[in-house]
């Protein structure tokens, strides 16, 4: 019995507790992208540069405050920045649309041109970004570092194997599940997310009912900008900011968006746990877990190394737009 | 006479003078490259490096006792640290273009994997690198013209060996950076340790600049052993390990090599990791102390990364050239071994107008200068290292070694 406890534990610390937190930055970035997709219908490349920029002005104001000594006590003084973050996402997410897609919405262009000048403001953000915070790693948790500790875990429960929780990962699975919840009765229940998803099923419909495009579209900027802020200042809290691992977000988190189906926030947060767990539980060496089980394998019982993990989103992404295009909500087909 | 062409007049009779003078300093001035990467990942240590060695050729050019008192020009390139076609075009500059006699470089051990190959061989001229440590350039084919002050991280990896056991440790797990650098020196570390009894349970890659460093961690912890290994960046993926492995509990107890000492580190880590034990390069001893003091009135720092490295190098340059007697390139790097290693007159750092005397007369000298210079095999330091240990949140040196 203790040795399946043991190896529950195992598992938990290595392998569910830090899926659990990573799966849900990447569904809230997933949403992101999937609500752009449905409504602006088309795939929004700079949203990994989005999320760095939001997590950026985050972290400066994150700064400023414990400069002047405002702190959040025992959690960290990033959430109290949030807001500011949000705002300042926010402002650029609409100031892109003004100057760059509300261009090519007039146009008419086709999607290719939209997904081709995301690029384009991809590269643009992703520059600002360098330019004002620098390209190195930033570290900005401050407050309590963990819930459980090691020492404290074993401490308490006799077991040979600890578990950790770290603060920002309860952070984040809490912010997770407070901004679905408020995003899913939004788009069920007010007259502006209704207005959405009309707009989303049928433009022309949507259109003939006296829905304004203009506000439809600046709604789901605002909240495709404030998802992506959240994401990231959460991904930066638990991990690290860094520019360029934003970038790097974006393939897991398209991934995630897919494979749940395109335009479906539920399979949004699907895809991300999805994603998410494969990456881990592909790349985790379950050696220990076996013995505790019993078992005495030979080698690591590792599946893949951890340079692959971000092959297997790609994988992923391959099969199911192979297998199954529209995803497992049914989605739309890119 | 128009005022224009009376100018014009002046300006030719000024530009013939002009010309005449650097003609004369010519005659009597040695160039000597310091190639080094003054942009990029190093560009923070760099400057230090490239002060060092300057200060020594300063220091030859005060005695006037140089070459019938010629005098030692500096040529700064930039080696970029990582970028080959870069550092290879630099260093063919210096060598084609400011017609250099030697070269104190470069420092990372790819770009001077390549200036070697490209740039010191073809040409025949001497490089002394102060830094670059990769096991890789022991064997390369350098005709002799390669030299280095920084000792090879197969050496690291025997006396990182020889610190863990001191500790009665013999079951360990290694993370390396995925590079020339960390595979080298993690290969030879491994390969060290099971040959002192020792068990490595695994020895992984991580990759520099990810902002999550959990799985790593995890296939580390699933193969156990009392203690990990870093061999990485301080400010890079090796911290981010380090991190990892003691939020996860998987680690409590750590040993680094030379890429991971660096303030930064405890200032991240704070007090969960005591007790963590290393080894960087570092000497001790009067040479190092002469160094010291005289890199402090210089307004360097004597503790930065391999500024007494830099200075041996070019100190090695300049008595080479006074042994051979001329600033012929091939003569230049016969020298070499003779200035840097027994028999002869010791010579210690901040000391070098004494060695250059012993020379004119037709003397030997062994040259130990900052960092106890013993060049062994085909023209590499043998290398002392110190060894620390992080009590109270402050690296304390135990023993040299």
């Amino acid at each position: 019995m203790e040795g399946f406890l043991n190896a529950l534990v195992v598992f938990a610390n290595f392998v569910f507790i830090p899926g659990l937190a990573y799966g849900a930055q990447i569904a809230l970035g997933a949403l992101g992208v999937t609500l752009v997709f449905g409504i602006l219908r088309f795939s929004n490349f700079a949203h990994g540069d989005l999320m760095a920029f939001g997590t950026m002005i985050t972290i400066l104001v994150t700064w400023w405050l414990i400069g002047m000594g405002v702190t959040l006590g025992p959690l960290p003084t990033a959430l109290l920045a949030l807001p500011v973050g949000i705002i300042g996402a926010v402002a650029m997410a609409l100031l892109i649309d003004r100057l760059v897609f509300r261009f090519y919405r007039k146009q008419k262009s086709a999607g290719i041109v939209f997904v081709m000048a995301s690029v384009g403001v991809m590269f643009v953000l992703n520059g600002i970004v360098r330019l004002i915070i620098g390209p190195n790693d930033q570290r900005f948790a401050d407050g309590e570092r963990f819930l459980v500790t090691v020492r404290g875990f074993r401490e308490y429960t006799g077991l040979a194997e600890g578990l950790a929780i770290r603060l920002p990962v309860a952070i984040t699975v809490i912010v997770a599940v407070i901004v679905v919840a408020a995003l899913f009765w939004f788009l069920q229940y007010s007259r502006t997310g209704k207005a959405m998803r009309a707009y989303s099923d049928n433009e022309d419909l949507a259109l003939l009912s006296g829905i304004n495009p203009d506000r439809v579209v600046m709604v789901t900027w605002i909240i495709a900008a404030a998802l992506a802020t959240i994401a990231g200042v959460l991904y930066g809290l638990d991990k690290s900011f860094r520019p360029f691992t934003y970038f790097q977000l974006l393939l897991p988190i398209f991934a995630a968006a897919i494979v749940g189906g395109i335009g479906q926030p539920l399979g949004a947060i699907a895809g991300g746990f999805v994603v998410a767990f494969s990456e881990v539980t592909l790349t985790y060496a379950y050696k220990r877990v076996l013995e505790y089980l019993g078992f005495q394998p030979e080698g690591l019982v590792q599946l893949l190394s951890t340079e692959y993990k971000f092959a297997i989103s790609f994988v992923i992404l391959v099969l199911v737009l192979l297998i199954r295009p529209t995803g497992i909500f049914k989605g739309r087909v890119l | 006479m128009s005022s224009r062409t009376r100018n014009a007049l002046a300006a030719s009779v000024a530009g013939a003078l002009l010309f005449a003078a650097s003609a004369v300093a010519q005659a009597q001035e040695v160039k000597v490259g310091i190639i080094l990467g003054f942009t990029g990942p190093l560009e923070s240590i760099t400057p230090g490096m490239g002060g060092s060695a300057e200060l020594a050729l300063k220091e030859v050019n005060d005695s006037g006792l140089f070459l019938d008192g010629q005098t030692l020009v500096p040529v700064r390139a930039d080696s970029t640290c990582i970028d080959n076609a870069a550092a290879t075009a630099a260093a063919e500059r210096l060598v084609t273009t400011d017609n250099v006699a030697a070269i104190m470089g470069a420092d990372c051990s790819g770009v001077t994997i390549g200036i070697v190959n490209n740039v010191a061989v073809p040409n025949g001229v001497v490089m002394v690198s102060p830094s670059a440590t990769s096991p890789a350039l022991t064997d390369i084919e350098d005709n002799d013209y390669f030299f280095r002050t920084a000792p090879s991280d197969a050496r690291q990896g025997e006396v990182l060996t020889e610190v863990i056991r001191s500790y009665d440790i013999d079951s360990v797990a290694v993370s390396y950076t995925n590079n020339d650098y960390g595979k080298g020196f993690s290969d030879s570390f491994v390969a060290a340790f099971e040959a002192a009894g020792g068990t490595v349970t695994i020895a992984a890659p991580h990759d520099d600049g990810k902002g999550d460093y959990s799985a790593e961690v995890g296939a580390l912890a699933a193969a156990g052993g009392d203690l990990l290994v870093v061999l990485g960046y301080v400010d890079q993926g090796g911290v981010g390990i380090i991190r990892s492995a003691v939020d996860t509990g998987a680690f409590d107890r750590f040993a680094l090599g030379d890429g991971m000492y660096g303030q930064s580190l405890i200032d991240a880590m704070g007090d969960s990791i005591e007790g963590t034990i290393g080894v960087i390069p570092g000497a001790e001893g009067e040479g190092s102390a002469k160094f010291a003091e005289a890199a402090k009135a210089a307004g360097l720092d004597p503790t930065s990364s391999y500024t007494g490295e830099s200075y041996d190098a070019a100190a090695l340059i300049a008595l080479a050239m006074q042994k051979a007697g001329s600033t012929d390139r091939t003569a230049i790097r016969d020298a070499m071994l003779e200035v840097a290693n027994a028999p002869g007159e010791q010579i210690i750092a901040a000391d070098l107008a004494k060695g250059l005397q012993i020379l004119k007369d037709g003397g030997d000298i062994d040259y130990v200068g900052a960092t106890n210079v013993e060049l062994i095999g085909p023209g590499e330091a043998a290398g002392t290292y110190r060894e620390y240990i992080i009590e109270n949140g402050e690296f304390k040196t135990v023993q040299f070694r």
